[in-house]
């Protein structure tokens, strides 16, 4: 039993001790402070800003569209239907399916969505699948928190006459912040970590782009890309970049753990 | 004072709205997936699809065998590594470990939970592939790229450890401590109280666990399609290489627009895999809801 | 009894699921005075009192049958606001919740719902009704901490000013002082003492004494079934009905 413990935790070391050892050497300032030159995967200069801004785009574009329709369905579950509803159960039970769901099914559904409006591979196109990918995740997420929002409280918000609408907005998301941040946090580094649902939708680029309409890179498969050339001094890149995305996910789980401490100081109880 | 009553009104409805189609969207997929397939499952039939090993999609031969058994191949690899491993961790830390130990392995496994999969597909290159290559394959007598079934399942076991291990010690933990006194106090031994007693009786959610970590590990594509070899062949062995279904889907995605039917036959691996999932995810969380009802 | 009637409860009847845990109760709570209900555990008097301010809707498989008049209004009439109905009574509960905010926020809550914004006249509110209970001169320097920083009974005069922002006109209280230090529930015993002038205070209590303390008007509850109500004097000092005789006297609790 010991034994077992010890071996998921060492994989976690080897994974990390491999992607440190083998990424920090490759890395170089031009590889995150510029976008790929001309000959880039032949091994000719620039790096891959474009993929780290890509990423922090579509990441951020998900995030925000899930938080907008996810945050009022967690609420919803909790706070207007009851313990015992059965469309709340029906809900959830979809949504842990949906947690279930490979990315790669997403990238295709997103794909589909794509056709069927016309738009092609654009960070427009990533957001939409990636939307949908860590929407179900941030919603349980968010749910688990709200469910424990003792209900005294939202008697208490109740009995000053503030109706629920105002008491799920003012009191609840406020009891929850913390929970509300790490919940979004936890998307986020899906997002940005995805490649199988960006891999249909977002198209490829070797320019830093910002517009919604237009393809754009990603981390991920500036990874799978860079991997997959034939040369030594090009695959060493991949494991910068590698390095550059744990860098990334580390720093999301780090400051998740510092914003819920910040934001947990109104929380009662 | 009007104001706030219609704003809590048309909120609320819209907050439904919103609540309903969240689960409708389950079913939309579904059938955007079906509608998406329907080229060609109206024109082959499905044991066909299903059973055939001819894959030749500028022929117009669209046998999945190959890719369905060796995503199969794959994911019970992963099964009979993740399975032991992750049980007797969620055992180790539901019934042994204090609470300081949990403090420091459960970050651990979150973080293990938070790699993405790209990561785990460079970490197999860099170190299972040459591993299984120098050293797993000799073993055996054979030779090995390395990219293989036994390297695919290996990471994917890795990848679903925190999914079994996080459940099940949910599951675990809601065995009712009375239970576990009961037996302790008949002279039974921890161990065999956990055995006997805190298993049995948490049988159900900890299959579901494992059902929902398998489930994870067929539709696992980058960390798969990057270190399985990615040959369209049935796998003899643990040696030869692999195409699983999301590699299949993942890798051409390129030429799927530009060959005849070739983007339906994709949609309908998106869809086999949907379907599984679908099916193993439902059923583990019937199981989960109920046990968790029980409690209450 | 000279004050006129605040709340009357005429026939009221309340199930969880098939369990009836009030029975035809019918009393009149007097205007300005201080009443209090009492009686054994699990009698139904927590469910009596969130039966005037509706709080009782927020539960699963709750039906109620009855009426509850509020100023003659039935309460309960689906043409009711009911958020209307709730402001015009404050609520204390057993353990006091503040609200996850500040504590200048805590009291400003209320009556920014209620469309008061401006900054000054806020002020103004919030440092009356933090005066009226009695915390004013503690958090002075610090109303915009965390109101969760308050200690217990702090947090308790916190919900009162609180209750008191909105202007009601009755102040439920359910064993307000059961979670508080002695020095404290003194403190919230004094502030109703100061209060019933001008509040329907109306308190579920636990504690014999602090009843008799308290309350001009009392009501005995038993076993889902109003047995006995009046003045604080008859029914402490001459109980028509034995059940009330033996609560009294601490036989039965
Ligand atoms: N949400 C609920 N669901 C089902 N039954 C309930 C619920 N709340 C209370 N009850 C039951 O109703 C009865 C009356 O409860 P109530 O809380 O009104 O009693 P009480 O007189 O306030 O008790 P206490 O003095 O312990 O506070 C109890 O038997 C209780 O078990
Ligand atoms: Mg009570």
């Amino acid at each position: 039993m010991l034994l077992s413990t010890a071996i998921v935790m060492f994989s976690l070391l080897l994974i990390l001790g491999t992607i440190v050892v083998k990424g920090l050497p490759a890395l170089s300032l031009d590889m995150i402070t510029k976008a790929p030159e001309s000959g880039y995967y032949l091994g000719g200069g620039g790096g891959i800003l474009n993929a780290i801004v890509g990423s922090l785009l579509l990441a951020a574009g998900a995030s925000v569209v899930s938080m907008i329709f996810g945050i009022p369905v967690a609420l919803y579950l909790n706070i207007y239907l009851t313990r015992k509803s059965k469309l709340a159960e029906v809900i959830r039970v979809a949504l842990d399916v949906m947690c279930g769901v490979p990315s790669i099914v997403y990238g295709a559904f997103g794909f589909a969505i794509m056709l069927y409006l016309g738009v092609r591979a654009s960070l427009l196109g990533g957001i939409i699948a990636v939307s949908l990918l860590i929407m179900p995740v941030m919603i349980r997420a968010i749910d688990e928190v709200v469910r424990l929002v003792p209900h005294e409280l939202i008697e208490a918000s109740y009995s000053v006459g503030a109706n629920r609408f105002e008491t799920v907005f003012k009191v609840v998301v406020r009891q929850t912040l913390p929970g509300i941040i790490s919940a979004v946090l936890l998307g986020f580094g899906r997002g940005i970590g995805d490649a199988a649902s960006v891999l249909f939708t977002t198209g490829f680029t070797d320019r830093i782009s910002f517009s919604l309409l237009e393809p754009v890179a990603t981390l991920p498969l500036a990874i799978f890309f860079q991997l997959g050339t034939p040369l030594p001094e090009v695959q060493q890149r991949a494991y910068a970049s590698a390095f550059i995305l744990t860098v990334i996910i580390l720093v999301l789980s780090l400051s998740a753990r510092f914003l819920v401490s910040r934001y947990g100081r109104h929380m009662v109880k | 004072m009007n104001g706030r009553r219609l704003v809590d009104n048309i909120g609320g409805k819209l907050m439904l709205v919103l609540t309903v189609l969240s689960g409708v969207l389950l079913l939309l997929m579904a059938w955007g997936l079906v509608a998406k397939s329907s080229a060609i499952l109206s024109l082959k039939p499905l044991d066909t699809l299903l059973f055939s090993g001819n894959w030749n999609p500028l022929r117009g031969e669209f046998g999945f065998f190959p890719f369905i058994a060796g995503t199969i191949w794959v994911v019970g690899v992963a099964t009979v590594i993740a399975v032991p491993v992750s049980l007797l961790t969620a055992i180790y830390l539901s019934e042994y470990a204090g609470r300081k130990i949990k403090g420091i392995v459960n970050p651990f496994i979150d973080l293990l939970a938070g790699i993405p999969s790209v990561v785990y597909g460079v970490w197999g290159v860099l170190m299972i592939v040459p591993f299984v290559k120098n050293y797993i394959a000799p073993l055996y007598g054979t030779f090995s790229s390395g990219y293989c079934v036994l390297t695919a399942g290996i990471v994917l076991a890795v990848m679903i450890f925190p999914v079994i291990i996080n459940v099940s010690v949910e599951v675990l933990n809601m065995v009712p401590r009375e239970v576990r006194e009961a037996s302790l106090s008949l002279g039974a031994t921890k161990w065999q109280t956990v055995k006997k007693v805190v298993l049995r009786r948490a049988m159900p959610g900890v299959i579901a666990a494992n059902v929902l970590g398998i489930a994870r590990a067929f539709g696992e594509t980058m960390a798969v399609l990057m270190v399985a070899g990615n040959v369209a062949m049935i796998p003899k062995s643990l040696m030869d290489p692999a195409y699983p279904l999301p590699a299949l889907i993942a890798n051409n995605y390129g030429e799927m627009l530009s060959i005849p039917l070739y983007d339906s036959a994709l949609f309908f691996a998106a869809l086999l895999l949907f379907a599984v999932v679908f099916f193993f995810n439902l059923v583990s969380r019937a199981v989960l809801v109920r046990i968790e009802k029980g409690i209450r | 009894m000279k004050n006129r009637t605040h709340i009357s409860v005429e026939n009221l009847n309340v199930y969880y699921g098939d369990n009836q845990v009030l029975k035809n109760v019918t009393i009149a709570i007097p205007d300005k005075t201080i009443t209090a209900i009492i009686g054994p555990s699990g009698c139904g008097k927590t469910t009596l009192l969130r039966c005037f301010n509706r709080l009782i809707d927020t539960v699963d498989g709750i039906k109620v049958t009855g009426k509850v008049l509020v100023d003659g209004d039935d309460i309960f009439d689906p043409q009711q606001d009911v958020t209307a109905i709730r402001k015009k009574m404050g609520l204390l509960s057993q353990r006091p919740f503040p609200l996850p905010m500040s504590i200048y926020e805590n009291v400003a809550y209320g009556p920014r719902i209620h469309g008061t914004r401006k900054k000054n006249e806020l002020d103004v509110i919030v440092e009356k009704y933090l005066k009226m209970a009695n915390i004013w001169d503690e958090v002075k320097d610090r109303l915009h901490e965390p109101a969760s920083s308050l200690s217990i009974g702090q947090q308790q005069r916190l919900c009162l000013a609180r209750g008191l922002a909105v202007e009601p006109e009755i102040i439920l209280a359910d064993e307000p002082t059961s979670a508080l230090d002695p020095v404290s529930s003194r403190n919230i015993e004094e502030r109703f003492m100061e209060l019933k002038n001008r509040y329907t205070i109306v308190m579920v209590t636990h504690i014999l004494r602090q009843a008799k303390r308290l309350a001009d008007y009392v009501v005995f509850v038993y076993l889902g079934e109003l047995i006995e109500h009046g003045p604080s004097k008859e029914i402490f000092e001459n109980p028509k009905e034995q059940i009330t005789k033996e609560y009294i006297k601490g036989i039965i609790s």
